[in-house]
């Protein structure tokens, strides 16, 4: 809590809230506060505590997340909000001294037993990053590169169509119409970020996971991606890491808020902005600290 | 004086003058309040008055060594040019080698000429004087120097800028001793094939299809018509490092993704040095490998299916160079697999890919240029080889793309022509320098296309 005591020096009017802040153990938390739970849950998750080596960066979360929402994650950084959210789509098993204890859920089905396929789950489970990261390909084989590893197009007309699509839904399509197999690293840093959202959803993934996927961007690109984001809600699941509360304000749902690998509250955004049930949320989003 | 000896006593000289400047800054400190007060550390004054103190002898030294000879030389031929005047450039050397040897006793000075033994004595004089006199101007320089230095030493004198300099002088020197020997070593190659090209067409070598440099020693001689074609050489080379690479790129690009994807952290520590040890070899054992196992195994092989394999063998020799060629080619493959960003392989496996997709599909292209770099540099590496060819690949210039049959290659003729007893201006002799010119062009181009395409792939993550 070493930002709240720099905050309390810096700004001593607010002491006194800083102070109960600082009064307030994380770990005696117990449950997280709020609705955490969702009647039409497309993801279950159980007491999940995920570790590297022997250090905890989860503890206990248990959280669902609704069909064709879009649940924002915020808090402070390296509170845990992406190692969450790469446990989602089992990102985590690159990492090899990473281990994920608890349930973790899509549609019943468990997503950590040994049957589960975790390149079937990958597929079903879209993941744009924080960098954008296309590949040293044209924009055409980027968007292609799933379909065709899992076999979605029969033909060329098929793929063709799909990438249409794809970069349509993307908002990228009458930019790059005319260029399709010209190197898509060869894109501006917002088009390249539409690019891996187009290479996202040319599999048809039933849930999105977006790690700040517009920390790289500038106001611009990053309105176009939330406009994107909204449409892809009547479509798809979409789990999103923000630093920015006005972004999680304006595009999600619902918002759950972290904090130091703890999930502490989990509800309507228009709630957790205007009036927080749990005072650590209170205390970040108020900017009192993180 | 030796000159060796006179080196070791300049640079004797320099160390002192080391301590005397550098115990002279401190004893001028002291009183100021401690080296703080001096502009720059002691060990800069110490190092200003050594090289003041050594530098100029040793330059002079390396300017009389380059002089002093020719001009004894000159002197000497000079003062029996009466008697004996030399006619052409062959017979001046001949003179003064003879003069020469009795002067330093190699010869006998019995029943030689007196012209020759007063010519000798004259050259031995001379070259005592010289010797002296140069001691004597190196030490004087020296000592110039050592007092110029230690005079220089007072609190405000800049020492470390001027150190630096004369540092980044003596960098730039050795840099350029390293590309004049090149340049050099290229320009004697080119002379010499251009003298071969005088009595053999350009055009007969470059494009000739025969090979048989037998030139005749007398006009009458049967079989005097020697043939400089270098395509059978050529096609040999390229034979056998054809093989050599069927052998080292799959070998070597599987071995460097396995090592860099999927081995566990320990197998890597193990696997790769155990890898570099191949290239650790040296080639001469290979080349007995190729030529006492491999060769012999592959003919018993042939034999057992039918077909007739020659005991020398494009086969052998390539394979046994392949294998030496694959720690080349998996070390730099793993540099630059390794150095394909971890969010590329990310947003592969991200998208559902298996591991093996993702290095074929992202990976693999995407280290692409790298990995060709690394392969056309091996290729140089195949191309330049000779003890394996020697020993394993035989000596017949046969113009052929069998490799199960006997080829030879432009290092293993170049061997052939240059070793035993030879004349040093026949074809047959200049013939090597032609080769080797030919084939210094061929790894220069391999190597400038290997550079350009790995700059072009360095600028592709930047
Ligand atoms: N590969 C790893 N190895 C070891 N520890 C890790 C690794 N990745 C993350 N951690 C640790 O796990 C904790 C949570 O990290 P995580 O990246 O999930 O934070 P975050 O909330 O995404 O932060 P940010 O907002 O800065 O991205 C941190 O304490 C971090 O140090
Ligand atoms: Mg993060």
């Amino acid at each position: 809590m070493t930002q709240a005591a720099t905050a309390e020096k810096k700004n001593p009017a607010k002491k006194t809230v800083a102070k109960a802040v600082n009064s307030l153990d994380v770990s005696d938390h117990q449950a997280t506060v709020g609705k955490n739970f969702a009647d039409n849950a497309k993801m279950t998750m159980r007491n999940v505590n995920v570790f590297y080596d022997d250090k905890q960066a989860i503890h206990d979360v248990s959280v669902d997340i609704a069909k064709n929402e879009v649940i924002a994650m915020i808090g402070p950084s390296g509170c845990g909000k992406s190692t969450f959210l790469r446990s989602l789509n089992r990102m985590n098993d690159t990492v090899d001294i990473c281990r994920v204890e608890g349930q973790i859920c899509m549609d019943g089905e468990d997503l950590y037993s040994p049957k589960l396929d975790v390149v079937e789950l990958r597929a079903r489970v879209g993941m744009v990053f924080q960098k954008p990261n296309p590949f040293p390909k044209s924009i055409y084989e980027n968007v292609a590169y799933g379909p065709k590893i899992h076999g979605l197009a029969d033909t060329r007309v098929d793929l063709d169509e799909i990438v249409e699509n794809s970069l349509r839904k993307a908002g990228l399509w009458e930019e790059v119409k005319e260029r399709l197999h010209q190197a898509g690293t060869g894109l501006s840093g917002g088009q390249q970020q539409r690019l891996c959202i187009a290479r996202a959803i040319a599999v048809s993934p039933e849930v999105i996971l977006m790690d700040e996927p517009c920390s790289a961007l500038d106001p611009i690109a990053t309105a176009k991606i939330e406009e994107l984001i909204e449409e892809l809600s009547q479509n798809f699941t979409i789990a999103i890491v923000t630093h920015s509360m006005q972004q999680a304000a304006r595009v999600s749902h619902r918002t759950a808020y972290f904090h130091l690998g703890r999930l502490i509250e989990v509800n309507p955004t228009e709630q957790v902005f205007t009036m927080p049930e749990h005072q650590l949320t209170e205390a970040y989003i108020t900017g009192r600290f993180g | 004086m030796q000159a060796t000896n006179i080196l070791i006593l300049i640079l004797g000289l320099g160390a002192f003058a080391f301590f005397l400047g550098r115990g002279r800054s401190l004893a001028l400190a002291k009183p100021l309040g401690g080296i703080r007060k001096l502009h720059s550390l002691p060990s800069y004054y110490g190092l200003h008055a050594a090289m003041w103190c050594s530098l100029p002898p040793l330059f002079l030294l390396a300017m009389w060594m380059m002089f002093d000879d020719p001009l004894i030389n000159s002197i000497v031929v000079e003062s029996v040019a009466d008697e004996i005047a030399p006619t052409d450039a062959a017979s001046y050397n001949l003179l003064l080698n003879k003069i020469s040897n009795l002067a330093d006793g190699i010869l006998p000075r019995k029943g030689e000429s007196a012209v020759l033994i007063a010519a000798a004595d004259h050259m031995e004089a001379l070259r005592v004087i010289s010797r002296w006199s140069l001691t004597a101007l190196m030490l004087t320089l020296s000592g110039l120097g050592l007092l110029w230095g230690w005079s220089r030493i007072s609190a405000s004198f800049r020492a470390r800028p001027v150190v630096e300099k004369v540092m980044q002088n003596i960098l730039l020197a050795c840099a350029c001793l390293a590309i004049f020997t090149t340049v050099g070593i290229v320009l004697s190659v080119l002379f010499e094939s251009i003298q071969f090209f005088r009595s053999v067409p350009i055009f007969d070598f470059v494009f000739g299809l025969e090979w048989s440099p037998q030139t005749a020693i007398r006009e009458d001689q049967v079989g005097s018509s020697g043939s400089f074609g270098a395509v059978p050489l050529f096609v040999g080379t390229l034979l056998v490092s054809a093989v050599a690479m069927v052998v080292a790129v799959p070998v070597g690009l599987m071995s460097a993704i396995y090592l860099a994807e999927y081995a566990s952290k320990s197998v890597r520590t193990y696997a790769k040095p155990a890898l570099e040890i191949l290239a650790g070899i040296p080639t001469v054992v290979y080349g007995f490998f190729a030529a006492l196992t491999v060769a012999p195994f592959l003919r018993d092989l042939g034999a057992s299916f039918g077909l007739s394999v020659s005991s020398e063998s494009a086969l052998a020799a390539g394979g046994v160079m392949g294998v030496m060629i694959i720690p080349f080619i998996s070390s730099l493959a793993d540099d630059v697999i390794t150095a394909v960003p971890q969010s590329m392989r990310d947003g592969s496996l991200a998208m559902g890919a298996t591991h093996s997709e993702t290095v074929r599909r992202v990976i693999i292209p995407a280290a692409l240029p790298g990995i060709v770099g690394g392969v056309m540099l091996a290729i140089s590496r195949a191309i330049g080889e000779t003890m394996i060819v020697v020993m394993a690949a035989g000596m017949a210039a046969k113009l052929t793309a069998n490799p199960l049959e006997s080829v030879t290659t432009v290092t293993v003729q170049i061997v052939t022509l240059l070793t035993g007893d030879q004349e040093f201006d026949s074809p047959k002799t200049l013939a090597a320098f032609a080769l080797g010119l030919m084939l210094f062009t061929v790894t220069l181009l391999l190597n400038i296309f290997a550079l350009h395409i790995v700059k072009k792939y360095r600028e592709q993550y930047d």
